[in-house]
């Protein structure tokens, strides 16, 4: 066994392997964390439809989606647990020297992850059990905790590019910390509200898209319709406020995080009049095959061509990101992706407006029905920038992802099993929701997902 | 008290929870692995997962919860455990996700794939509380290094270690058929109740064996938690547990006071093993190299801890009864 492992268990292939495994774990996970954060709040939109107005459909909707909640929330739940595991089976240097800062902000989403699963369980039991409104009632605390959730668990990735609230001691660990400024470093509030819009618009926009799907086929029930509008219209509303909130985000980290900027841009020496690439290979430090327009880049990050960008040589070589161009190419994915979504709902609420009705040409439903993957993609694209964009850092300015990872053997078998079995779980999941999308409805969720409770005749007889 | 131990007590309330409740969930699982095919089996089947359904994710809170602190107030602890006890972590890690997956999918499966999927809740059910048990017997005996990176290898294979993960195994499928027991006679079913009085009978002489056995390992590979659980204050919590483990038994043998005396002697039995470890190791978090305070994190760190810990226990506990009393209510009309 060892002699088989020992080739490719040399200190850098292993810290090469650690960051394959946490960027699919986590670039996994973040997909599900979306839902649990929006996907709550969409279905009590359609519960309070269906209450206020007595709209049968709205609630069948409620409760299908309620549904679906709960299993990707039971999915979400052990894919988040497997992170917890990976922070110390992976990076057992950073938790051994920052544990006690890093470790805040997940003790408190602890506390709204408990709360989460409880309700979800409390919503499913009392479409039977409770009454009306009160079953609506039920089921704000889990739309509550998962904002709650996703603040503490983005103010510890913020902590990790922008750390403050610590003093290091002699032996180079956290020595004295200062809570409210651990949590609330100068990262949190923009990374917050930036993956907070993220998570309504992934939720909204993929929901929407199997509605979307459903009425090329031409079926145009109030039911299907509604399927579509409602979760479409939030991702609509948030689509635009996404393009203003990155707009502060990209000048927040031009302030805080200049190295990742420039590799934003692909910027290798600082100055003024930096242009902005669309596409493009960054090398030798220039960016070849983009189309690039002058001066953008400084515009945006100061209002004026004449802003100073810094540039990646300002620091040596074993402080840059080791891959601009990936970077970069995320970046304007990411950015690409955001604005076609902005323009996508722009279009639906022009139509809305005037005719009271979604666009007639079946190329909106067309590019709506391919919003939900889009959406999945800009997400992905900007934890790319954000994570690849810190490297070499793990706690930026303090400590190396080399110096965090672990020794342990056989990182790359773990990486192996794990693709495997995610891509299991990801093919049945999928099954399993598409499952829950075509079978007849019933009165309340029955026995066939997690959390259900089960009639009294299954339990006894 | 110092807030380390005030946070090492919170820490051990975690582990006690989890042991309790995430263990019941562990056993549940591992009855449903032997329930077997026949009619009765597949009743026995449906009573577990009644169950289970609607506490299962809640009960695995309490892990997140047991990590979090752990590497939060204690960070050069969880460091050293990790470097050194990665191969039954990893493998504990993977249970949960089959685990999970099995149980949250096998009724949205159709037919033919159900079976595999109920199969792989079942055994992975049995293996991530045996891998978690040989992390604790690996800790006990002193196996992880204070700096960490332990021999991954022999640290969890040598005798005290197997033997825990023994116990654990043995510990989460007695409570789960006593839990049962009474789920069985809550739904009427006379016929269950016999078949999980039968389990949990078997159970218990199985885990005080397991118990007993590991009683002489202890002497041989941890003798300083031998010593602490035959001195005070250890030696009165395991005479306690001896007692309540002898109170579940008589009251299973005898039928008597099944529907509430049951739980509490038995969840009582397995609880004051848990601290009396606690009062054993004390003040050790790694006997005998590191104790609470040497590892504990920075001050400010364990007040946040302790804050947490009572927000917690405001905000889940009438949350949890909440949900506990709609399960039990008959649905509305």
């Amino acid at each position: 066994m060892e002699a088989v492992l020992a080739p490719i268990a040399d200190s850098g292939s292993n810290l090469l392997a650690a960051r394959y495994q946490m960027a699919f774990t986590l670039g996994f996970h973040i997909i599900l964390a979306c839902f649990g954060v929006a996907f709550p709040a969409i279905m009590l939109i359609a519960e309070y439809r269906g209450r206020k107005y007595g709209d049968e459909d709205a609630l069948r909707l409620a409760r299908r989606w309620s549904k679906a909640v709960a299993v990707l929330f039971a999915v979400g739940a052990v894919s988040g647990t497997v992170l917890s595991f990976e922070f110390g089976l992976l990076w057992p240097g950073m938790m051994d020297r920052f544990g006690d800062a890093f470790g805040i902000a997940f003790a408190i989403e602890g506390i709204f992850f408990f709360l989460e699963a409880i309700f979800i369980a409390i919503y499913i039991y009392g479409w039977k059990r409770l009454p009306g409104w009160a079953h609506f009632w039920s089921g704000v605390p889990i739309a509550i905790s998962g904002i709650g959730g996703a603040l503490s668990v983005i103010a510890a990735n913020a902590w990790m590019n922008t750390p403050a609230g610590f003093t290091l001691g002699p032996d180079g660990r956290v020595d004295d910390v200062d809570t409210v400024d651990v949590l609330f470093n100068t990262s949190t509030a923009h990374e917050f509200v930036h993956m907070w819009v993220a998570a309504y618009l992934v939720a909204g926009f993929l929901v929407a898209s199997i509605y979307a799907v459903k009425l090329l086929r031409g079926d145009r029930s109030h039911y299907t319709r509604l399927g579509f509008l409602i979760p479409f219209t939030v991702a609509a509303i948030f689509a635009p406020v996404q393009v203003i909130v990155g707009d502060f985000v990209a000048r927040d980290v031009y302030e805080d995080q200049p190295i990742k900027f420039a590799a934003m841009e692909c910027v290798y020496e600082t100055g003024p009049d930096q242009a902005e690439h669309l596409g493009g290979i960054c090398t030798d430090g220039e960016v070849k095959g983009a189309i690039s327009i002058d001066g953008l880049d400084s515009l945006l990050a100061g209002f004026s061509t004449d802003t100073v960008v810094e540039g990646l040589n300002d620091v040596p070589p074993d402080l840059q990101p080791p891959t601009p161009t990936t970077i970069h190419l995320a970046f304007d994915a990411m950015v690409g992706i955001g604005t076609i979504l902005a323009l996508l709902a722009v279009w639906f609420a022009l139509s809305w407006w005037r005719r009271r009705d979604i666009p007639a040409t079946p190329w909106f439903l067309r590019i709506a029905a391919a919003s939900g993957v889009l959406a999945v993609i800009a997400l992905e694209a900007g934890w790319v920038v954000t994570e690849i964009g810190r490297q070499p850092w793990i706690v930026h300015g303090y400590m190396k992802v080399e110096d965090a990872v672990t020794n342990a053997q056989g990182i790359w078998w773990a990486f192996a099993l794990t693709m495997l079995i995610y891509a299991g779980l990801t093919a049945v999941a999928i099954y399993v929701l598409r499952g829950l999308s075509q079978r007849p409805d019933e009165e309340a969720p029955g026995g066939d997902i997690p959390y259900a409770p089960r009639s009294r005749e299954g339990a006894a007889e | 008290m110092s807030k380390a131990d005030v946070v090492a007590a919170i820490l051990w309330i975690g582990v006690t929870l989890y042991a309790v409740f995430g263990g019941a969930d562990f056993g549940g699982g591992m009855w449903d692995l032997l329930a077997g095919q026949s009619e009765r089996g597949q009743r026995a089947r449906r009573l577990i997962d009644h169950s289970i359904a609607p506490v299962w994710e809640a009960n695995h809170v309490w892990l997140i919860f047991v990590l979090v602190v752990l590497w939060t107030a204690f960070p050069t602890v969880f460091s050293a455990v990790m470097t050194t006890l990665y191969i039954p972590l990893a493998l504990a890690a993977l249970g949960i996700v089959l685990r999970g997956a099995g149980f949250a999918f096998r009724h949205a499966l159709p037919g033919p794939v159900r079976r595999p999927a109920t199969r792989v809740f079942g055994i992975s059910s049995v293996l991530t509380p045996f891998f978690m048990g040989t992390v604790v017997g690996a800790v006990a005996s002193g196996e992880v290094p204070s700096d960490g990176g332990g021999d991954p290898t022999g640290s969890w294979t040598g005798v005290l270690p197997l033997l825990t993960g023994v116990m654990f195994v043995a510990v989460a499928a007695y409570i789960a058929a006593v839990f049962l027991v009474r789920d069985a006679a809550a739904a009427g079913d006379e016929d269950l109740q016999r078949y999980f009085v039968g389990r949990s009978l078997v159970m218990a002489v199985f885990g005080g064996a397991a118990a007993f056995a590991g009683i002489f390992a202890l002497h041989e590979h941890a003798r300083y938690v031998y010593d602490g659980l035959t001195s005070w204050p250890g030696i009165a919590l395991v005479i306690g547990s001896g007692i309540c483990g002898i109170a579940a038994l008589g009251l299973l043998v005898t039928r008597r006071f099944l529907s509430w005396g049951m739980r509490p002697a038995a969840v009582g039995a397995v609880v004051t093993v848990i601290w009396g470890y606690f009062a054993a190791t004390f003040p050790y978090m790694l006997p005998t190299s590191v104790t609470i305070s040497d590892a504990a994190g920075t001050s400010d760190t364990l007040v946040v801890v302790i804050v947490v810990f009572v927000v917690a226990a405001l905000t889940v506990i009438p949350s949890l009864a909440l949900l506990y009393v709609l399960s039990q209510r008959q649905a509305l009309e």
